[in-house]
């Protein structure tokens, strides 16, 4: 079976490529029926074989299944391609296809009527293979072609509603960020493979020398600590880019330009999420290179909380949620630089359910009221009774309240941090404890902004109403897995652990009722004191009895500023300056030298002597005449 | 491989340019004429692939070996291997490409008949020096360029064109001036002008200083040509004039001559020049990749910024990639910079392609001019120029990315004799410069392809794609998938032969 798993990105390419073939050939009636049921059927095939493939890795987590084929040589090494298939791989697979399932069935109703619905849906296609490429990758430049390709396909759609400023920019951001951090993540490429002398993730794996994946035979290369240090740092760059995490967090707020339904995705549940399972999935490497995961740790840190209090401020419904992922990413992340690798899956996978839901919450509200502001919204519980409730088990999973999901996931990265110790083991406990609180706060902001108090919004009040089923039975399916995914799968018997197998030297999921206690009831305080701010002011943003605090954070610290003002026109200069510079002083300098210098080449070449001169001439004659006659005729 | 087949390679597009320069020809017997020999000529080149020993792709095969001039030895020494294969495919292809959309799209300024005779000369030109196995032959080949380009400059290029045809033609009459003063240098050390005997010797029997004398003449020369910064000035000036098939036959053949002479002589022949001489040629490759990349910047961002010239300078950043390949003197690095060379040639010809394309329906190629909205125009045209640009920028999962890549890898760990940590800082700089390149390709885009149509444009009728624009464009971009996805197509052929020739 494990053979077939390229069929994995394979069949949503297929289904992406004719659709962008196809483009907007279709039926004249229903325009959308030929690329939703492209789309739609793409996805149905890649999660068939996905969960034929959970079946496969359940009888045995541990073992690593591997189909390669050569690929290419490249001057002394040869690169392979194919598929790595473990518990990690299956698992992340199988929640990739069923988000991207249901945003390919909830974009039929959200998109209708968009003129270039065609395009999107095979984009999502691509995106879709291009994620399960990396998921799937046996060869690292392989992943890499994933990597990039997910990044091109988060561009365009981004880039969506181009015929607005903010998305044209915001694209064009996107982009850039994180191709910075993608050049350090080529180096890092370039040092663990040459290092391995290989480019087979196994084979890099194979190479680290605490021997945790070398049971097989001795390996022909051992990776040296300055390589393994300096790979993993570089890799770092790439992944903190892609899972915007301080300092190149500030393309993803700007990103929820595009449609909601690709917030929900590429966003929240997978894009932004491939940098930590780049991690998860190397983590060997990351292991034995502690600076590597020091330093993950305390970006972690920084963004878990920074994001958190930009997310308390801000007044765009998508934005706050598009903080609060940088700022669940940055749990993950933390979890992995404590060693709480299994509970940072866990967390991938529930923060996927959750965060797809509540942005595909979002998008039904959006859709319903015209706007993305929240001061323009308020009191739809009672007209958007599913979008609400469905919402309301999202915000209880992110607030990290039981018995949703996304308590006993984090508390498992808390648990993993307090067992780690030291000075980084607690202050991620510290910072994480914290960070539930104002996590808390904003959650509790959200739904009371929106749904509760009464409607502020311009559109007439009696048109607003709740989405059609095909966007709401989504919501259902994501508020389903949203509880699903938290305490059901605690019991060791019935663990996360059944799919995978953690690396060694890590720690497994140690959930405590004392650690969920303290959490739940840090989080319900935050939520009882905005519920009590909200209560006495029920049409007023709960935000400003802060007051002027909230100014930093209202402008999440500046740092937008800083870029523009210390990088961005610094080299719009610079290049303006250059080409003043080509034209008027290289240019010149250059054609004069020239000048010279070939009169005295001229020179040269006719003063050679005897037969080559006499021959040269004859031929250089003969190329002439040619010349001349073309000329000739040209001119004529 | 059968001995007529290079021949034959050369001969038929001299033959159609001398069926071409009959005066009464009309335009459309003329593009038949053209079409037929470019296309016979690609289907003999498509023989030689098919003929080609891959097992032996470091051996010259199809060789042709005749007396010419015996008197210094010269002799018309034809030969193919796995470096110049894919470059002898790449121009055979294109020259067919740039026939096909001239049926298509005749030059406002006429006379058909000369142009095509003009292109098929090139071509001999062209295909001449990848084939060449004499230094006098690869000169004489190289030479015979030069004219056709410079009156498809001159006669149907735009408003600057006298200028810019001047400028191409004295930089490059300079730089084959000094490439045959090390022609020279070199035939005096070793008494033979024979390209695989100078090869196969590594430099033995050629004095230190002489090497290095050799390979900086070599390297103004064929720099020039590539180009290397600074020898680059009368690039943008010649693109920007070109008329479209000038410029995809500069950017997609004619700049690899220079590239192609530097890995196939200058390092093949006088190797220790080339160790001393590497970190120069290295620093002015990267210099040459973030100098462009912010020119292109400034182009894209600037008022009044022209297509066809920031794609004209961002050749001089992709060729900068090539060249820092060269300069590692590694096989990885020369690698990358042959599948640079072939990605540079399909997807630059593309987007030249694409701009000519949007000249001729916008009558303009200034950004400001066609104003934005180009996917909401024309969307196929818009589609296109999307794609060329990521391609261009270097995606993984297209052609341009090997080319990046492999320089940059070969940067990381160059040859022992050179010093690792300027190449590191090289490399890095080159990784700036990808940033870069993205940056003004999107910003491109963004003002170009995105946003809404503007006034002049939004109550004129433009028309979108038609059939000769694809036959055109589409084999350039199944090469740029296809390349990327399976880069063997292209690596596979010149593993045994660069690692021959870095000995």
């Amino acid at each position: 079976m494990t053979r077939w798993a390229w069929l994995l990105p394979a069949l949503p390419a297929v289904a992406a490529t004719v659709g962008l073939l196809a483009g907007r050939a279709s039926t004249r009636r229903r325009p959308a029926l030929v690329p939703a049921a492209l789309s739609v059927a793409g996805m149905t095939a890649a999660l068939g074989v996905a969960l034929a493939l959970l079946e496969v890795v359940e009888s045995d987590p541990a073992r690593v299944r591997e189909s390669t084929a050569s690929w290419t040589p490249i001057g002394g090494l040869a690169l392979h391609v194919g598929t790595r298939v473990d518990g990690l791989a299956v698992v992340v697979a199988v929640m990739v296809c069923v988000v991207a399932l249901l945003v390919q069935v909830y974009s039929i109703a959200y998109m209708a009527g968009d003129p270039r619905y065609s395009t999107y849906a095979a984009e999502i296609s691509l995106f879709t293979a291009a994620m399960l490429v990396v998921v799937v990758a046996s060869d690292l430049f392989e992943l890499l072609i994933g990597w990039e390709v997910m990044g091109l396909c988060s561009y365009l759609l981004i880039g969506h509603y181009w015929h607005t400023d903010g998305a044209r920019a915001a694209a064009v951001k996107a982009f850039i960020t994180t191709r910075i951090g993608d050049t350090g993540f080529l180096f890092g490429i370039f040092a663990l493979g040459l290092g391995a002398g290989t480019f087979d993730i196994s084979g890099v794996l194979h190479a680290v020398p605490s021997g945790w994946y070398s049971a097989s035979g001795v390996p022909p290369h051992f990776l040296s600590q300055p390589t393994l240090t300096a790979g993993a740092l570089l890799l770092l760059a790439g992944v903190v880019g892609k899972s915007a995490q301080f300092p190149l967090h500030v393309w993803l707020p700007d990103a929820m330009a595009g449609p909601t339904p690709v917030s929900a995705l590429i966003h929240a549940a997978t894009m932004v999420a491939a940098g930590i399972y780049l991690v998860a999935r190397l983590y060997p490497v990351f292991l034995a290179a502690p600076v590597a995961l020091t330093l993950l740790g305390a970006i972690a840190c920084l963004t878990m909380l920074g994001a958190a209090l930009a997310a308390l401020a801000e007044d765009d419904l998508k934005r706050v949620l598009a903080w609060s992922t940088v700022s669940q990413l940055a749990y993950m992340a933390a979890g992995l630089a404590v060693h709480g690798w299994t509970a940072s899956i866990w967390h991938l996978l529930t923060h996927a359910a959750f965060k797809a839901l509540l942005f595909l919450a979002a998008g039904s509200v959006l859709r319903a009221v015209g706007t993305n502001l929240m001061s323009e919204m308020g009191g739809l519980w009672r007209r958007m009774p599913v979008t609400f409730a469905t919402a309301l088990v999202g915000a209880g999973a992110l607030a990290g309240i039981p018995p949703f999901a996304g308590v006993f996931s984090k508390d498992g990265i808390l648990a993993a941090a307090q067992e780690r110790g030291g000075a980084l083991g607690s202050t991620v406990y510290v910072v994480g404890l914290v960070t539930v609180f104002v996590t808390a706060a904003y959650v509790t902001r959200l739904v009371v902004r929106t749904f509760l108090g009464s409607y502020r919004g311009r559109v007439a009040a009696g048109s607003v109403h709740e989405s059609p089923w095909v966007m709401t039975t989504p919501l259902v399916l994501l508020a389903v897995a949203a509880v699903g995914l938290g305490a059901p799968l605690l019991p060791s018997a019935y663990g996360i652990s059944r799919w995978l197998d953690a690396p060694a030297g890590t720690v497994g999921v140690h959930v405590g009722v004392g650690g969920v206690v303290i959490s739940s009831v840090i989080a319900l305080v935050a939520v009882a004191a905005v519920a009590a701010v909200h209560a006495r002011r029920p049409d007023t943003d709960p935000l400003l009895v802060i007051g002027r605090v909230a100014v930093p954070l209202r402008r999440a610290f500046w740092v937008d500023e800083l870029y523009a003002a210390a990088v961005v026109r610094p080299a719009r200069t610079l290049a303006a300056s250059v080409l003043r510079t080509d034209t008027r002083r290289v240019d010149g300098t250059v054609v004069s030298t020239g000048r010279a210098a070939l009169l005295t080449g001229g020179g040269l070449r006719w003063l050679q002597n005897g037969n080559i001169q006499a021959y040269l001439s004859a031929l250089v004659a003969g190329v002439l005449v040619v010349a001349i006659s073309v000329s000739v005729a040209v001119t004529r | 491989m059968s001995a007529v087949l290079l021949p034959l390679l050369l001969g038929l597009p001299a033959l159609g340019a001398a069926v071409l320069a009959l005066p009464r020809l009309a335009p459309r017997a003329a593009l038949a004429v053209a079409a037929t020999t470019s296309g016979a000529t690609l289907v003999v080149a498509a023989v030689v692939a098919a003929r080609f020993d891959y097992g032996a792709g470091g051996r010259m095969q199809g060789v042709v070996d005749a007396r010419w001039l015996p008197a210094i030895d010269v002799r018309f020494h034809l030969g193919v291997d796995g470096i110049s294969l894919p470059l002898v495919l790449l121009t055979a292809l294109l020259t067919v490409l740039c026939v096909l959309w001239t049926a298509g799209a005749p030059p406002t300024a006429g006379r058909v008949r000369q142009l095509l005779a003009l292109v098929l000369l090139l071509q001999v030109g062209v295909l001449g020096t990848f084939l060449a196995l004499d230094l006098v032959l690869f000169f004489l080949f190289f030479e015979v360029v030069l004219i056709p380009m410079y009156f498809l400059i001159a006669v149907w290029g735009g408003p600057a064109r006298g200028p810019a045809a001047m400028k191409f033609i004295l930089f490059t009459l300079l730089g084959s001036a000094l490439m045959f003063v090390a022609f020279v240098v070199l035939y005096a050390a070793t008494g033979t002008f024979d390209m695989v005997a100078l090869a196969h010797a590594h430099g033995r029997g050629i004095g230190a200083s002489t090497q290095l004398l050799a390979f900086v003449l070599l390297l103004i020369g064929f720099g020039i040509k590539s180009p290397l910064w600074p020898l680059h000035t009368w690039l943008p000036d010649a693109h920007t004039e070109a008329p479209t098939v000038g410029s995809v036959l500069l950017a997609g053949v004619l700049l690899k001559m220079g590239t192609y002479g530097l890995v196939r002589i200058a390092l093949a022949d006088a190797p220790d020049g080339a160790r001393r001489a590497a970190p120069a040629l290295a620093v002015l490759a990267v210099v040459g990749i973030v100098y462009a990349a912010l020119a292109c910047l400034a182009i894209a961002r600037a008022g009044a910024g022209d297509l066809k010239r920031l794609i004209a300078f961002s050749s001089v950043g992709h060729m900068g990639f090539v060249l820092l390949g060269i300069a590692t003197l590694t096989p990885v690095g020369v690698q990358g910079a042959l599948i640079g060379n072939i990605a540079h040639g399909v997807i630059t010809g593309l987007l030249f392609f694409l701009v000519g394309g949007v000249k001729e329906r916008f009558h303009t190629s200034d950004m400001d001019e066609i104003g934005g909205g180009l996917l909401a125009k024309t969307p196929a045209l818009g589609g296109l120029t999307l794609f060329a640009a990521i391609a261009s920028l270097g995606l993984p999962g297209l052609a341009g990315f090997w080319g990046e890549m492999l320089a940059m890898l070969g940067a990381w760990s160059p040859a022992p004799s050179q010093s690792r940590p300027l190449f590191l800082v090289l490399m890095a700089l080159a990784g700036l410069g990808t940033v870069l390149t993205a940056a003004y390709f999107l910003t491109m885009l963004r003002r170009v392809d995105f946003g809404v149509v503007t006034h002049p444009w939004r109550n004129v009728h433009v028309g979108d794609v038609v059939v000769a624009d694809l036959v055109a464009w589409v084999p350039l971009v199944v090469l740029a998938v296809g390349i990327g996805l399976w880069p063997e197509l292209v690596l596979g052929v010149s593993e045994s032969a660069v690692r021959g020739l870095l000995g």
